[in-house]
């Protein structure tokens, strides 16, 4: 992508800079139900990224013209707040913040069964708390988690990941840097029932065998991600069912 | 057929979580996928009478034929008013479903905004339009008492087995009640009576899933009431 650095990505052992191998996940920190008045909202922490969710709905649509007499329609807003990166990030929607909210809105389409819901909008909330690559990923692992703890009808939890090249190699999870120097940054979500893609970008160029590489990293690193959403949720709510049982 | 009894099976199950590929019947808040059961949502998986389904833990209420709910009214128009039933849908009631005889722009003589009336939904239809009536026994709008609302999953066990524990509230606490199934619950007595009669139910909303919550709520009001009675 842009800029020309010295700096050396990847070494010659074939470990990155955070200390990670082609292959390896940041940490990741899946928390769900975290906001009150929320009908359900989630925290996504991948590496450095910080990202909260939150969704409200189904309710009704406004602006009514949105209405689809058939489905409900689900209103995604991704914002980065001003100081998650370390230039100030001037407030309020820009070109590439409504491109994203488009496009997790749409993989989040694929999953929820709209279709029980005529006319009614849900709407989604992405906040980049702190940005270091990958933001749009994470914000679609948190949306997600946060729609299933809004106890909305979906098939399935959609995790994501991005996977990019840097210093020739093909590396899963860009950091900062990575992104910043390498050459390409592709983010994937996918639909971990079926392994059907629901959000495929790339920024950048990579050739065919590398792209083969980098989705074959990717799938296998969504169904970790995927563990981590399911095991927040049921972390949510499984201790007050520890004692369920004769009543009721 | 080893089928386990839904008291044992109980388990939080998230959408997507396989259910049931042993020929169960697919119920609520399921859907089938190459003849394998899946959750669709957040719930408690439930097996009763060979039909696996979710009861629900979260979401909204939907309305279904046949409910009893409190609305709102939330705005009006010369034949008709629109209820607020605290669903993503609005619910129009219109004069012919009113127990009173109200002439054509004579509306906002009988019900104002902001009035809460008891109401039942009287139809739903496919594009979840839906209609509520006032013309069946018993409902009416609410003049005096208190409303709290509660998550309309947890209608359920505020109501408990063949109404059990709001039967037991109403005797202990010495208040009228009403429960519409839209998470809304009114409350009507003597002041400190409903004082205690809401916050058992705010109780119970809140220890919805545990086990013997009649008993602890009993405990509950009656440490609460026995001062005054004695």
């Amino acid at each position: 992508m842009s800029g020309q650095s010295n700096l050396e990505l990847v070494n010659k052992k074939g470990i990155r800079l955070g200390g990670r191998k082609a292959g390896e996940l940041r940490d990741i920190k899946i928390e769900a139900g975290v906001l009150e008045n929320a009908d359900g909202s989630a925290y996504v922490e991948i590496g450095k990224n910080k990202v909260r969710a939150a969704v409200y709905g189904p309710r009704e649509c406004h602006p009514r013209h949105l209405q689809n007499p058939t489905r409900a329609i689900i209103q995604c807003k991704y914002n980065m707040m001003a100081f998650s990166v370390s230039d100030r990030k001037r407030p309020g929607p820009d070109r590439r913040s409504v491109e994203i909210s488009k496009i997790i809105a749409e993989a989040l389409e694929a999953v929820v069964l709209t279709e029980l819901y005529p006319r009614a909008s849900i709407d989604v909330y992405i906040e980049i708390m702190q940005a270091n690559a990958g933001t749009r990923c994470a914000g679609l692992t948190a949306a997600s988690v946060a729609l299933a703890d809004a106890g909305i009808p979906m098939r399935d939890i959609i995790p994501s990941i991005a996977v990019g090249k840097a210093d020739g190699k093909v590396l899963l999870d860009l950091n900062k840097e990575e992104d910043n120097f390498g050459q390409a940054d592709v983010p994937i979500a996918i639909i971990p029932k079926t392994n059907e893609i629901v959000l495929l970008q790339m920024d950048g160029n990579m050739t065919r065998e590398e792209f083969d590489t980098a989705i074959s990293m990717a799938v296998p690193a969504c169904h970790e991600i995927y563990e981590l959403q399911k095991d927040a949720l049921k972390r949510r709510y499984a201790a007050a069912m520890k004692e369920v049982g004769a009543d009721e | 057929m080893n089928r386990v009894d839904n008291r044992q099976t109980r388990e939080v199950v998230v959408p997507g979580d396989l259910l049931d590929d042993s020929g169960l019947r697919p119920g609520n808040g399921t859907y089938v996928l190459d003849g394998k059961i899946y959750a669709s949502r957040l719930g408690v998986k439930n097996v009763f009478s060979g039909t696996v389904s979710i009861i629900p833990l979260r979401g909204r209420y939907i309305p279904a034929p046949g409910d009893m709910v409190l609305g709102m009214i939330a705005d009006i128009g010369p034949s008709n008013w629109l209820v607020d039933i605290n669903s993503p849908y609005p619910a129009p009631l219109h004069v012919n479903e009113v127990p009173w005889k109200v002439e054509f722009g004579d509306t906002s003589r009988f019900l104002r905004i902001g009035d809460t009336i008891m109401a039942k939904i009287l139809m739903v239809d496919e594009s979840m339009k839906i209609q509520v009536t006032m013309n069946d026994s018993g409902l009416r709008k609410l003049e005096e008492g208190q409303i709290v609302e509660i998550a309309h999953s947890k209608v359920s066990r505020v109501i408990g087995k063949s109404g059990s524990m709001i039967q037991m509230i109403k005797n202990m606490t010495d208040c009228r009640i009403f429960v519409g199934q839209n998470g809304r619950i009114w409350v009507d007595g003597d002041a400190d009576d409903v004082t205690v009669a809401v916050d058992a139910i705010k109780m119970i909303e809140r220890e919805a899933q545990t086990s013997n919550l009649t008993e602890r709520v009993k405990e509950f009001i009656e440490s609460k009431i026995k001062p005054e009675e004695e």
